[in-house]
């Protein structure tokens, strides 16, 4: 039971999905839809799960009193605050110019984006550190980086006007070129395995 | 504009202020903003993904009758079983069914999405008499270049026979269109960051400070 059920739950699905994606009649196309409805829904549990386990976690740490734990009360206290906004006035709560999306702008949408814009300086740091033309590859790949970082810019126009064209030349077609490659492996890959998955040959998942 | 308002372009501007003080070293500024983003993000994503997803999908219908969405409803609640040693395995029920319909979904989108409008795009240039004729000069290279790169690329990851001779040729080519796309890549995440960085500057100096109109 605890093996066989969910492997047949995982062929059934999955075979069924698969052959009804090209069924557009009604009824079968009306289950598919059914299913996919269902799937999505689903899926917002595991998000749900880990914010209980994130919140779970914070709490035992400061009921242990371990290290940082006074952080761990402002990430509680923000999780909640942000719950509370999000559902007391149901759906509503989330149009524009209520607490939670003056929360959202004010405090997510800086506070992320200021993390991300920290990496600037640090992978300016590490690529000033790594980029070194030891070989012909490394020259490639430093070059593509400088024009590409040169197209992007005024700076780069200023030094000579060719390089957005150039820019635009190599993602069009080299930087496209070795992307679709590496997207056709992965699609090969990812086909292989959901039949593998399917069938039942890999459970590591279940482990 | 809703950063307009003073308390708010305070607080936005605080934490910014924050964020960048880890720069100079780990400190508690940057530890507070670091566990209020954390919070946040949490409590937005969980209430953006009910009232988007859960909520439309599962509870409205059976709100409205439709009790068959007791069965995903159940299978979700599962997912919380796995917190309790002794019924960790009943996870496997929503874990396959969600397996289930997204491995036959991406198939689908594989093949259908991916694969196929890939393949076209590389082939289709050289059907239609493009090649030097209504495409231009540089247009027509970068088509060739474009096959030639996503077959070595190809090449490169086929790993059921040695390198040797044509195979190895290839695989040769399919590095140098590698490091290209990674350098292109490279270069593209940091112009990225940096506009991010100035996005930010511009919002202390600008919205906060005043000191650019």
């Amino acid at each position: 039971m605890r093996l066989q059920i969910p492997l047949t739950i995982i062929l059934v699905m999955g075979i069924f999905t698969l052959v009804t994606s090209f069924i557009p009649a009604k009824p079968i196309a009306d289950v598919n839809q059914m299913f996919r409805n269902w799937y999505i829904g689903i899926i917002t549990f595991f998000i749900f799960l880990g914010t209980f386990n994130l919140a779970r976690s914070n709490a035992e740490k400061i009921k242990k009193q371990g290290r940082d734990w006074q952080y761990s009360i402002i990430l509680l206290a923000f999780l909640g605050i942000m719950l509370f906004f999000g559902f007391y006035r149901g759906r509503a709560s989330t149009e524009e110019g209520q607490p939670f999306m003056y929360l959202y702008f004010n405090v997510q949408f800086p506070l992320e984006s200021t993390m991300y814009s920290l990496l600037a300086f640090f992978v300016t740091s590490a690529s000033f550190r790594a980029f070194r033309a030891r070989n012909k590859e490394a020259l490639c790949l430093l070059l593509a980086a400088v024009v590409i970082m040169l197209g992007r810019v005024p700076v780069g126009t200023a030094i000579w006007k060719g390089f957005p064209t150039v820019t635009e030349w190599i993602m069009n077609y080299p930087n496209a070129a070795a992307k679709r490659g590496i997207r056709l492996g992965i699609d090969l890959g990812l086909i292989s395995m959901a039949l593998r998955m399917i069938l039942g040959i890999e459970r590591s998942y279940m482990q | 504009m809703l950063m307009t308002s003073g308390p708010w372009v305070w607080i936005a501007a605080m934490l910014t202020l924050a964020i960048y003080s880890f720069l100079y070293k780990d400190n508690p500024f940057y530890k507070i903003a670091e566990y209020i983003f954390v919070g946040i993000s949490a409590g937005y994503w969980a209430i953006f993904l009910w009232w988007n997803y859960a909520y439309p999908n599962l509870f409205e219908p059976l709100a409205k009758g439709n009790y068959l969405n007791i069965i995903p409803i159940g299978l979700g609640l599962m997912m919380f079983t796995q917190l309790f040693r002794r019924t960790a395995w009943l996870v496997r029920f929503p874990l396959t069914f969600v397996l289930g319909v997204s491995l036959g979904l991406q198939i689908v989108a594989a093949v259908e999405g991916d694969m196929v409008p890939q393949l076209r795009g590389t082939f289709s240039p050289f059907s239609r008499g493009v090649l030097f004729g209504t495409a231009d000069f540089w247009t027509s290279i970068g088509y060739i270049v474009l096959l030639v790169g996503v077959l070595s690329t190809l090449i490169y990851f086929f790993f059921s026979k040695e390198h040797k001779g044509f195979l190895g040729a290839g695989a040769r080519i399919g590095i140098y269109f590698l490091m290209i796309a990674f350098g292109a890549s490279f270069g593209y995440t940091v112009m990225a960051r940096i506009s991010l960085l100035f996005g930010r500057l511009h919002f202390l100096f600008s919205d906060w400070l005043h000191v650019i109109k």
